[in-house]
């Protein structure tokens, strides 16, 4: 394409509205204030518009589309908090009849819409995708196009560039002109104004690095889409949990069984009823949990030692609480659940059929519940054998069996062999159950005590993906604040012909602009330039709204 | 300690009282005549006082922050009354900031009255000491509130800006859809004056109603009423001895007591409006904009803007950023689309829509003024109707 050429001598690239280097309009010659969106430089999407690559440029690079996608993504995320979402529903309820049965028909049209998964559906996440395609393409068509102009701009400005600006004034210059003019640079330094003369003509520059703002905080949200896309490759997301009794060594899921845990002590605490800070309180400052926390022990295994029998080394002992998770090797472990007083162990001893006979009873055994023994060979010479063991008994189909490995109802058939008996007696123990199987009985296990035990659920997280996400966030901010704290303006003073010109723009905070202005009148007598945004607006020339080109005057995005 | 808690109330009172005068002086300020000195310089200082009294405002109430947080053992943001009472207090934080910068008295005659509404609209809520369950145990939680609420005390500075611009520009003569639309606006204040007024009365009157009833987990439990039941829980029982039973009972996935203190809230809202209006003989709007007059629109304008753009990256820290390192602590993952969250998500999209379209699509006064009014809407949204409504993790923060 054919370089623009202006008058100053300065090669435009094809479509500049305004000349990088000197501000001459070079496309409408009209009047009313100059468009300084992007300094009017080239963008490519404003040039053009010919294939399908340039369409779909233009597409995602309009500010309007991306407020649309905006906009809708809003809309979306609004709605799927209408009900819970289906994780949030309570466990073992079916989503198919769950949101019918609680909400109506409303619940119902919810569910056949895919709302109760929203955030995870694919329209979702097209939402998502669009938007960082927006945030790409829209930042590169404006970034590299303003970069130039504001890296090209000279410090003598055509006078059509000037007289167009929002804040500009112009008189006769005086005699005193040339000194004021040099007044003006010092006491704009003073104020940490970049100062560069040329030809007797003045720009004052201040803030310029907040125009990247917007740039660096969509590099930063573009990263951290990225690092939450990673989430979704399971090496790099890891998102499990086990539970852990008191006393027992688990393996941390995930490692390979590198490491493992020891769960030392369940503690959960209560606040106390006492506690003066709460006696105003009307709900029971006892109700409400202090504490919970797993003390654990945490072992670990080189890989050559894993399997091989060798002790494994212990690393730490650390209590998990919430808010304080045991980090080790980019692995995260939580408090997130708890069971009190889980069964662990029955006490049995062996007593006659009818009758009662006090010596027996000094003889126990002890059979765990988690992993019971197969034989129990007894002092007094009986023999007891476990031949099944339901650890969550239920009767199915006509047949014992057991819902899981979990003690919550645990029920045994048991072989009772009297010393020097050859023949035993079958029957079937648990809790509050004690029923013989066997024809002939003269002997039955008889339960004198049990034990209990506090189980922990513990999280297992490993999550690659938060040092990119770290980064996103950290850069998102800097940006956010680099754009929004910060503001770019300029001063242009310039004396030519005999008349002194006076022009100021800033990409916003026009307020600090103008008190710029007036400290600068007040220090050196300059005049102060007159806001022509404000004029228009009172002479009722000014519309306010999208179509208005004299508001875009004021609403230079950086 | 009983008697630090009991300190620490009185300096919230002061505080509310100190808002109070503030309000008075800018109001002085504004419609009283011009003092003038032998010279003829402006002598009118009453603006200064009404800053200095926010200001001295400003302290007390960070006093009460600070004596309630040695007495209660955590930061005072964990619960309905603390955190609504704090977001008071930064919106009255947001305007000591930004007044010095533009002089605004108006502003402050819009901003002190709505500050001394929201820390009257938390003293609804329980306002006793709670412990502290063990999520909200972490430094976390009070850095993630605390900038979260400064923030969207700032972004309410800019609503109460929008809302001067808009009161200033719209033509009240005629009937039109902006002054429905911003009579509208000026009527859901009342009605949250009018919750407030209606919860002082019965709660003065001691009035206090029990109900039996079925809860979303199909188990007995009781509510207490502390209005008439208009709306009833699911399957209600009137418990207590007296008293007349609901009209309607509501489903039981719905809060019902909040429910109908909602009901409540838009009758005493609608009767203080139309009260207002008969008194007034025309839209409250148009009996304000006398007040307004002198401001310049585009100043009110540029003013609704800074405030949002110093708000909004305050608010996306505490809200979005330190809210992730909190949930990553606490809940073993940063992000879980918990309902409070998305909405945090909404408010930051919403801005950032406001932002983009100010910015690059020319979005100036009327309808970047509404766009102010709406993001506040969706604030008050997420504070109220979430937490109380749609239950969710955060739920507990009641």
């Amino acid at each position: 394409m054919k370089k623009v050429i202006c008058e100053c001598g300065h090669e435009n690239p094809y479509g500049t509205e305004l000349c990088e280097s000197c501000g001459k309009p070079l496309k409408d010659q009209g009047k009313g204030l100059v468009n300084m969106r992007y300094e009017g430089a080239a963008r490519r999407s404003q040039t053009y518009s010919r294939t399908i690559v340039d369409k779909i440029w233009n597409f995602f690079s309009s500010v309007k589309v991306g407020v649309w996608i905006i906009v809708l993504t809003l809309i979306a995320s609004s709605l799927g908090t209408v009900f819970p979402q289906e994780m949030f529903i309570p466990p073992g309820e079916r989503a198919s009849v769950y949101y019918q049965q609680e909400y109506g028909t409303a619940g119902q049209l919810f569910y056949q819409l895919g709302f109760h998964n929203l955030y995870s559906s694919w329209w979702y996440m097209l939402l998502v995708a669009g938007l960082a395609t927006s945030l790409i393409i829209a930042s590169i068509d404006r970034f590299f196009p303003l970069y130039r102009a504001l890296k090209n701009q000279r410090v003598t400005r055509h006078p059509g560039f000037m007289k167009r600006q929002r804040l500009y004034h112009t008189e006769r210059a005086g005699e005193d002109a040339h000194d004021r003019l040099k007044k003006a640079g010092d006491a704009l330094r003073e104020k940490r104004y970049r100062v560069r003369e040329e030809n007797g003509n003045l720009l004052a520059e201040k803030g310029r690095f907040s125009r990247w703002g917007p740039y660096v905080n969509h590099i930063g949200l573009i990263i951290f889409l990225i690092g939450a896309t990673l989430r979704l490759f399971p090496e790099m997301y890891l998102d499990d949990h086990i539970w852990v009794r008191e006393g027992q060594t688990v393996e941390v899921k995930g490692t390979g069984g590198e490491y493992s845990v020891r769960n030392e002590e369940f503690l959960i605490e209560f606040y106390d009823d006492e506690d003066e800070r709460f006696i105003n309180n009307p709900q029971q400052a006892s109700a409400v949990a202090k504490t919970y926390q797993t003390t654990v022990t945490l072992f670990q295994q080189t890989s050559e030692t894993i399997g091989s029998g060798v002790e494994p080394d212990e690393v730490e002992q650390f209590p998990i609480r919430v808010n304080n998770p045991l980090t080790f090797d980019g692995f995260s472990l939580y408090q997130v659940d708890f069971k009190l007083n889980e069964l662990s162990e029955f006490t049995f001893a062996v007593e006659p059929e009818e009758g009662t006979d006090d010596e027996l009873y000094s003889e126990t055994i002890d059979v765990n519940l988690y992993d019971p023994e197969t034989v129990y060979e007894m002092d007094n010479g009986f023999t007891v054998e476990i031949l099944e063991y339901f650890p969550n008994y239920v009767f199915e189909n006509n047949e014992p069996g057991t819902l899981n490995r979990i003690p919550d109802n645990p029920r045994f058939i048991v072989e009772i062999t009297p010393p020097g008996e050859e023949e035993g007696e079958m029957s079937m123990v648990g809790i509050q159950v004690n029923n013989p199987l066997s024809e002939e009985s003269d002997y039955r296990l008889r339960m004198v005590d049990f034990d209990t035990n506090h189980v922990s659920a513990l999280a297992v997280r490993r999550d690659r993906t938060i040092p990119i996400l770290i980064a996103g966030g950290i850069i998102f901010m800097i940006g956010l604040v680099q754009g929004a704290y910060w503001h770019h303006r300029r001063i242009w003073i310039q004396e030519r012909d005999g008349e002194l010109l006076l022009a100021g723009h800033a990409n916003k905070n026009w307020n600090a602009l103008k008190k710029d202005f007036s400290w600068l009148s007040e220090k050196t007598g300059l005049p102060e330039p007159a806001d022509q945004a404000e004029k228009e607006e009172t002479d009722g020339t000014r519309d306010e709204g999208v179509k208005s080109n004299h508001g875009d005057a004021g609403s230079d995005k950086q | 300690m009983a008697t630090l808690a009991q300190t620490s109330s009185n300096l919230l009172l002061a505080a509310f009282f100190l808002y109070f005068l503030a309000t008075v002086f800018f109001a002085v300020s504004i419609t009283g005549g011009r003092f003038k000195n032998k010279e003829g310089d402006e002598k009118n200082r009453t603006g200064t006082y009404g800053y200095i009294s926010s200001v001295l405002a400003f302290v007390s109430a960070i006093g009460y922050f600070v004596t309630r947080w040695i007495a209660a053992g955590h930061a005072p943001v964990s619960n309905m009354f603390e955190y609504t009472t704090f977001l008071g207090i930064m919106m009255g934080l947001g305007f000591v900031i930004i007044y010095p910068i533009y002089k605004s008295r108006v502003l402050g005659l819009f901003t002190m009255p709505i500050v001394m509404l929201i820390i009257a609209y938390a003293s609804v809520f329980p306002t006793e000491i709670q412990p502290l369950i063990p999520a909200l145990q972490t430094g976390w939680l009070q850095i993630h509130v605390i900038t979260t609420a400064l923030g969207q005390g700032i972004l309410a500075v800019g609503f109460a800006a929008g809302l001067v611009y808009l009161i200033r520009v719209t033509d009240f003569k005629a009937k039109s859809k902006k002054v429905t639309a911003l009579e509208l606006v000026l009527f859901g204040l009342l009605c949250f004056v009018g919750h407030v007024l209606l919860n002082m009365g019965f709660g003065a009157a001691g009035y206090e109603k029990e109900f039996n009833y079925t809860n979303e987990y199909g188990e007995q439990a009781q509510m207490e009423y502390q209005l008439p039941a208009i709306i009833g829980p699911n399957e209600a029982e009137l418990a207590s001895e007296t008293g007349s039973n609901p009209l309607l009972l509501a489903p039981d996935f719905i809060v019902a007591d909040d429910l109908n203190a909602v009901i409540w809230a838009f009758i005493a809202g609608t009767a203080l409006y139309w009260l207002l209006r008969l008194v007034l003989r025309k839209p409250i709007g148009g009996a304000l904009q006398p007040l307004v007059k002198g401001v310049n629109p585009q100043s009110a304008d540029e003013l609704s803007y800074r405030a949002i753009a110093i708000g909004f990256p305050i608010f996306t820290l505490g809200g979005l950023i330190f809210a992730m390192i909190w949930a990553q602590i606490a809940w073993t993952r940063f992000w879980g689309w918990d309902p409070k969250e998305v909405w945090a998500l909404i408010t930051f999209l919403f801005y950032a829509a406001y932002l983009h379209l100010r910015l690059s699509r020319g979005w100036h006064g009327e309808k970047s003024a509404w766009l102010c009014v709406i993001g506040f809407a969706i604030i008050m949204f997420n504070l109220i109707f979430v937490n109380l409504v749609i239950a969710g993790l955060h739920s507990y923060a009641m």
